[in-house]
């Protein structure tokens, strides 16, 4: 049998090389079909990976929770729109659930920032220390700010690699120096390490930390002493974040004394939600990329039964001769079945290739990062293989059942 | 005790559209090991059916075929093509030699089906391509040999597996007369290895041939003759 198989398939192999063009676009279909799928599956992979990347920038298992959906007079505000979070519902938070291990508050707002004779536009983060991790912000030098700051309402100040790139000279030790904000000096205590994009595309390291208090008091001007612009928290175990929000929601809705007809007016989402949308984006693009290698694989399919067919009708004498030297039925099954395999798997050898260069090319033209994985290609030749057998079962069947006396009388 | 071919009675019968075709019609006919036999008769007279019939390529459709003993009939096509493979030898009048195909595999194709290892395939076809005198010829293909070159690619297929029946379809149909000597002559001095030969012709001179002759008319045997005295060298 092993005979049997490896002659079959330099058979095959040889008829093949005779009939180059005929095999060629025979397998096109297949080519193709493979080809998108692998370009496709690692331009994908890729961003999807990315995604994650920037998802997990944002911290481990943080849920956000954002003032906003007032009514007012039938109006709906969006998100954001209200002035309802406050300091103390993060207090609150934090003595009724248990679930929660760090709540945190911030206020941001847009301002000028000075160091010496050079000045930049950047958002003022008021923050709780608690902010820092739950955000899982580190430091590339110095550190963080402690309660006691807080307390205080110290002037000391956290910059992000955009701020100091901007405000300080290469090689100037950003940890000591003093910059003014609206005129009020703050002592840089520590430099962030740099997190790169958000999943939205913002710059995540154009940033400054300064304590809420100090903030509120020196720097906002602020109506409502204590309001924020979101409540920050976060649980030990991915697990427990939908029961986390759900008692959050039950405790704000509380302290706010909402009727129960009344609608939320805040909006609490977790960083599950936030990459559950990118992740539905790239669920749609991998659909549509399937249907489109389907489809096309099933055309290549068809293309490789129509050539075994023909390919049947032209040997119909050898398959006679064939079966009056001895072979059996399995034997004239078998030898079509390899050859229909040998296409479709050699198309997707092809199709391989191309995918994978397709792939590398688009990172190079289009930098897209993209991720090659072995799955995709084994899977592909598995399909490749699977399309080859299906296609090649009629006509293998049909050159096998075919009449021996019949099949020698042939012209 | 049972000839080497036994037919008993055999009768085919084929639906051409409305009509049902009698090929064969009782016929009945012995042939023992070691004969050569020329089958003869007009076209329609059922030579060709009895050939594939005396091949197990077909089946009859009444009567008994058997050889050595075993009824066809009764066989699965399986095991039909085990006997094809493994005794019986087949020389078609137009070679069928598989195109764009060399010498040796041509001539390793039954080997194919009986699962030897290959390197043995191989020695097994290059001898047998000896012993019909093409030596040096393995790896040509059939478009590079003459008509009677090919016909022993045909004759070396049909000799390796070693079969006990040769059956020749008119063999030297489409040769020039040298080369329908030179392939006579090797059928003639196989047979005297004790290689049992039916041959179907309609030549007279080639029938002469053979020891015996054979001739159909309308699906029955006409005529049966001796015509020369068995091969000496066969113990029977």
């Amino acid at each position: 049998m092993p005979a049997f198989i490896w002659l079959t398939v330099m058979t095959a192999l040889r008829i093949l090389a005779r009939n180059r063009l005929r095999a060629g676009l025979t397998m096109l279909g297949i080519v193709i079909g493979v080809g998108a799928v692998i370009a496709m599956v690692s331009i994908g992979e890729g961003a999807k990976r990315a995604v994650q990347a920037q998802i997990a920038t944002m911290g481990t298992n943080v849920i956000i929770v954002w003032p906003g959906a007032t009514t007012v007079s039938g109006v709906r505000g969006g998100q954001g729109g209200a002035v309802t979070l406050t300091v103390s519902d993060a207090l609150d938070l934090k003595k009724k659930i248990p679930l929660l291990s760090e709540t945190g508050w911030a206020r941001r707002e847009v301002m000028q920032m000075v160091n010496g004779n050079r000045n930049w536009n950047g958002p003022i983060n008021g923050i709780s220390p608690s902010y820092l991790t739950i955000r899982d912000w580190g430091f590339s030098s110095g550190g963080p700010f402690a309660q006691a700051d807080l307390d205080s309402a110290a002037r000391v100040a956290l910059i992000g690699q955009t701020i100091v790139d901007n405000l300080f000279d290469e090689g100037e030790e950003p940890v000591g120096a003093v910059i003014r904000i609206r005129n009020v000096p703050f002592r840089i205590i520590g430099v962030l390490s740099p997190k790169g994009q958000s999943a939205q595309g913002s710059d995540q390291d154009d940033v400054i930390f300064i304590p809420f208090t100090t903030a509120e008091r020196k720097v906002f001007g602020t109506l409502f002493l204590g309001s924020v612009a979101a409540l920050f928290a976060s649980t030990d175990r991915p697990e427990d974040l939908p029961e986390a929000v759900a008692q959050i929601r039950e405790v704000l809705r509380g302290r706010h004394r909402l009727q129960a007809e009344q609608a939320d007016d805040f909006t609490v989402k977790t960083q599950v939600d936030i990459g559950k949308v990118q992740e539905g984006t790239s669920y749609t693009l991998t659909l549509l990329l399937f249907s489109v290698a389907s489809v096309s694989l099933l055309v290549g399919g068809i293309g490789i039964m129509n050539i075994l067919l023909v390919s049947v009708t032209e040997r119909t004498r050898e398959i006679g001769v064939r079966m009056a030297v001895g072979a059996k039925r399995r034997h004239i099954a078998m030898q079509f079945l390899i050859e229909a395999m040998t296409l479709s798997l050699l198309g997707g050898a092809v199709g391989v290739v191309l995918g994978v260069v397709g792939a590398k090319l688009t990172t190079v033209v289009a930098g897209w990062p993209t991720v090659i994985s072995t799955d995709v290609i084994l899977l592909a030749f598995l399909f490749s293989l699977a399309v080859g057998l299906f296609f090649g079962l009629y006509p293998a069947n049909k050159a096998s059942r075919l009449n021996p006396i019949e099949a020698l009388r042939y012209e | 005790m049972h000839s080497f071919i036994h037919c008993d009675d055999i009768w085919k019968v084929y639906r051409l559209g409305d009509v049902d075709v009698q090929a064969l019609r009782g016929l009945s006919l012995r042939i023992e090991k070691g004969e050569f036999v020329a089958v003869m008769g007009s076209s329609g007279s059922g030579k060709s059916t009895l050939m594939n019939i005396l091949g197990c390529l077909d089946r009859p459709t009444k009567g008994h075929y058997r050889l050595e003993g075993r009824d066809a009939g009764e066989l699965r096509a399986d095991q039909l093509a085990d006997i094809r493979n493994r005794e019986i030898g087949f020389v078609f009048q137009s070679f069928n030699l598989i195109p764009r195909t060399s010498a040796l595999e041509n001539a390793q194709l039954p080997l194919l089906y009986r699962g030897l290892p290959l390197t043995e395939q191989r020695a097994m076809a290059a001898r047998v391509l000896q012993r019909v005198g093409l030596a040096g010829r393995e790896h040509h293909y059939s478009t590079q040999l003459s008509g009677g070159q090919q016909q022993r690619v045909a004759i070396a297929r049909a000799l390796i597996t070693n079969p006990s029946l040769l059956l020749a379809d008119e063999p030297t149909g489409n040769l020039d007369t040298q080369s329908s000597r030179e392939i006579m002559t090797m059928l003639e001095a196989l047979n005297g290895e004790g290689i049992t030969i039916i041959l179907v012709t309609h030549e007279a001179d080639i029938a002469a041939y053979a020891r015996r002759e054979i001739v159909l008319k309308d699906g029955q045997v006409l005529s049966d003759r001796m015509t020369k005295p068995r091969a000496q060298s066969v113990e029977v």
